[in-house]
């Protein structure tokens, strides 16, 4: 250990983990490099106690009539394991921490537009996550992450409150960032840098951002309309009274199905970086990738009736809301052809960012294949409720999402901190975290198509295999997650120091030092090229990258 | 880092922060945020609204019925007071685009006071008296129709809504407070007035906020 730091050069060069120290230049701070430390620090904790809720579930589901805990105890796991990682990690995840800490950089600019709100959005994250954990603790809440009507306002007697208001609060977080995001990418890009020369990582972004805003203040309506209904029971959504309980469905899907896009479309962009960067070739139909993000935030707002083909809708509208949820895998098949003609006759090399966005691509794909089948009318009435359901989403959002995270949490490491992380130990966590995900949820898909109810805290002895290699699986999973969480801190102080550039990327980011100074930019850059002037070996244009 | 702070900041005028190139960068930005927040609103209230239509659709009689309960005479004073507080908040603007501070004061106090009435008549004579008349869904509720169950409808949306309007109007008068403050201390001129501008933006909106909730709860039942 003494060698190691013996080795480690005196740090002389003032960058903005160094420029301050102390508390206090942490909590207030408002450079978007230090916040999106915060956010990681934050987001991860959630992480991992939404999946110590995981593990318990997988654990119970060990045995057809629950191994570890009480139904009711059942209820409030996958109750708080979906708020905890739907609300305050997958919708904050890529957005607050790579976005944070990469768009003034990829634009440019010295920061965000609003840098005191950035600071503010954090803090709102943490007293939103502060009464969810509150709740948690307090007795729990067994409504569904859904908080489905009439249930939620009339008959749960747990902590339904402080979770809503948790969830209100962090709404208004959400908003603010992607506010600041959209204001940052329209009015602070560098001279030179066209809106078709972005990265398409900042395209993915902005679509984000337009969901975010336009989403999210609607299931405020919903988060807000159960609130007031808790409080003065006057029955807006009970049908004793000539409420209308579905309204409340209504209301929720409006924005919780353009969520999922929340939650994907920044790991799209960070798989388009890393994509390139890994292949050593321009994106494949660079328009076409940019497009479909677009696409896909304005087809995200129209198809939200799926969720509800068993729960009362006429047939006509279930029938167009079907239709227009086909549409959605237009664009997102675009971008997997792109991302595999990008690949095809590249220099491909298999670091541990390439790993995860490889893994991202295949996975995504099943995903996204198995969505059609809940798309479509007759099948969904099979499929509906059921593990099938649990396994696709699954698949998009620890499949899809999580592993672009990890794979954008690699790939831009050297640059957030100024340390390579051990290559090694990275292919290989990434390696377990694809085979434990398989192990976990592919076995889902089958336990669903044979009827398994979701959210059952039981279920009959025929499942017991299935559900069995399910459990092995988490395990494997988690063991994949925890391995980074060591080598990524273990690299914080002992890894090699990481030259600006490591991977020989393209975009502003990787043209100042890492870590960057302050003001981001010793002198403001000005883009004089195209996004992605990757070439092949030996060419004029990949050398310019040395 | 805070020498080459300091030297950084020196070049630019005060109320320029240190991240934007020049100040119309710092507007341009500042203009949009608030026009973006304002999109988030709309959206917020949309959510509302929505719903409204839904019930107003399907309890279309007892949404009349309810509509005639409320004091038209002072929603439309509401209403008039409320416009006339965009005024002033205009000229506000205006006397900051030309530097007249006295005239920035005279006219942000002007709009608060404006919108102080609007709570005040809402508070004073209408919601006050809904108490009284029982119509007040979780406090007393008591309509003698065979349409109650709609009329309660109808008016757990008039308070949501009308409460959530006067919630917006209470937040913009606190930010007017700090307009204030900042207008004594001498802040605004020509080349820098973004924060009225923007403050002007936000209040406007929640004037035509009440553009559609007074037709919408106060005209629909077709008498007058």
């Amino acid at each position: 250990m003494s060698a190691a730091l013996a080795e480690a050069p005196p740090e002389t060069r003032v960058h903005y983990l160094n420029a301050d120290y102390g508390i206090k230049s942490w909590l207030l701070t408002t450079d978007h490099k230090r916040i999106a430390l915060l956010y990681l620090g934050s987001v991860t904790l959630m992480f991992f106690v939404g999946g110590a809720m995981a593990v318990m579930m997988r654990i119970h589901l060990i045995d057809p009539a629950g191994a570890l805990v009480h139904p009711d105890t059942f209820n409030k796991l996958f109750t708080m394991h979906g708020v905890i990682m739907i609300f305050f990690f997958l919708i904050p995840a890529i957005p607050a921490v790579l976005g944070n800490f990469l768009v003034p950089l990829m634009v440019g600019a010295k920061d965000l537009a609003f840098p005191r709100i950035n600071l503010l959005s954090w803090y709102l994250y943490i007293a939103g996550a502060s009464l969810a954990v509150y709740a948690m603790v307090s007795g729990g809440v067994d409504t569904g992450w859904t908080f489905y009507t009439p249930y939620s306002t009339s008959y749960a007697h747990s902590q339904v409150m402080a979770t809503a208001l948790g969830a209100f609060i962090l709404g208004f977080s959400s908003i603010l960032t992607g506010l600041n995001f959209i204001v940052t990418i329209h009015k602070m890009r560098a001279p030179g840098l066209t809106w078709f020369r972005m990265p398409l990582f900042l395209w993915a972004i902005y679509a984000t951002s337009i969901i975010q805003i336009l989403g999210t203040p609607v299931v405020a309506t919903a988060i807000l309309l159960v609130g007031l209904e808790r409080l003065f029971h006057v029955g807006i959504f009970d049908p004793a009274v000539g409420g209308d309980p579905i309204l409340f469905q209504h209301l929720f899907w409006f924005y919780s199905h353009p969520a999922v896009y929340i939650m994907i479309l920044p790991p799209m962009g960070v798989i388009s970086e890393i994509v390139t960067c890994f292949s050593r070739k321009k994106v494949f139909g660079y328009h076409f990738v940019a497009f479909s993000s677009m696409a896909i935030a304005v087809i995200s707002f129209l198809v939200w009736g799926h969720h509800m083909f068993v729960t009362g809708m006429s047939v006509y509208a279930a029938l167009i809301f079907s239709v227009l949820s086909f549409l959605v895998a237009i664009p997102s098949a675009i971008k997997v052809f792109n991302w595999t003609a990008t690949l095809y006759q590249g220099s491909i090399s298999y670091q541990a960012p390439m790993l995860y966005a490889l893994g991202f691509i295949g996975l995504f794909t099943m995903g996204g294949l198995t969505g059609l089948f809940l798309a479509s009318l007759a099948t969904d009435v099979h499929l509906n409720g059921t593990y099938f359901i649990v396994a696709h989403f699954h698949y998009i959002m620890v499949g899809g999402a999580v592993m672009a995270y990890m794979g954008g949490i690699h790939f831009w490491w050297p640059k957030i901190t100024g340390r390579m992380f051990p290559d090694t130990w990275a292919r290989l966590a990434a390696a377990i975290v694809f085979i434990g995900f398989n192990l976990t949820f592919f076995p889902q898909f089958m336990l669903g198509y044979l009827g398994m109810p979701r959210r059952y805290a039981t279920y009959p002895a025929e499942f017991q295999v299935l559900n069995v290699m399910s459990s092995a699986g988490a395990s494997i999973l988690g063991i994949g997650y925890l391995i980074p969480l060591v080598y990524l801190f273990w690299s914080i102080r002992y890894g090699p120091i990481a030259p600006p550039n490591p991977w020989r990327a393209t975009g502003l980011e990787w043209q100042t030092s890492s870590p960057p100074p302050t003001q981001n930019f010793e002198i403001p850059p000005v883009v004089k090229e195209e996004a992605y002037a990757y070439g092949p070996p030996g060419s004029e244009l990949e050398d310019a990258h040395d | 880092m805070t020498d080459a702070a300091s030297a950084h900041s020196s070049q630019h005028p005060p109320y320029l922060a240190h991240h934007f190139t020049d100040i119309e960068q710092q507007n341009e930005s500042g203009t949009l945020g608030m026009w973006l927040f304002l999109l988030t609103e709309i959206m917020f209230f949309g959510g509302l609204f929505a719903s409204y239509a839904i019930y107003r659709l399907r309890y279309f009689e007892a949404f009349r019925e309810g509509s005639h309960l409320l004091n038209v005479k002072f929603g439309a004073i509401n209403t008039a007071v409320l416009i006339g507080s965009s005024l002033t908040m205009a000229l506000a603007v205006r006397a900051a685009q030309l530097s007249r501070r006295k005239a920035i004061i005279a006219f942000i106090i002007l709009t608060m006071v404006l919108g102080i009435a609007f709570i005040g008549i809402k508070l004073n004579y209408e919601w006050s008296a809904d108490y009284h008349e029982g119509l007040i869904p979780w406090m007393g509720f008591h309509v003698e129709s065979p349409n109650a169950a709609g009329v309660r409808l109808f008016f757990c949306f008039y308070f949501f809504m009308t409460g959530l309007h006067a919630l917006h109007m209470v937040v913009g008068l606190g930010i007017m407070c700090v307009l204030l403050h900042m207008a004594a201390k001498g802040r605004f001129d020509g080349g820098y007035f973004a924060p009225v501008e923007i403050t002007g933006l936000y209040w406007h909106f929640v004037d035509i906020v009440w553009i559609f909730l007074f037709p919408l709860l106060y005209l629909i039942g077709g008498r007058y």
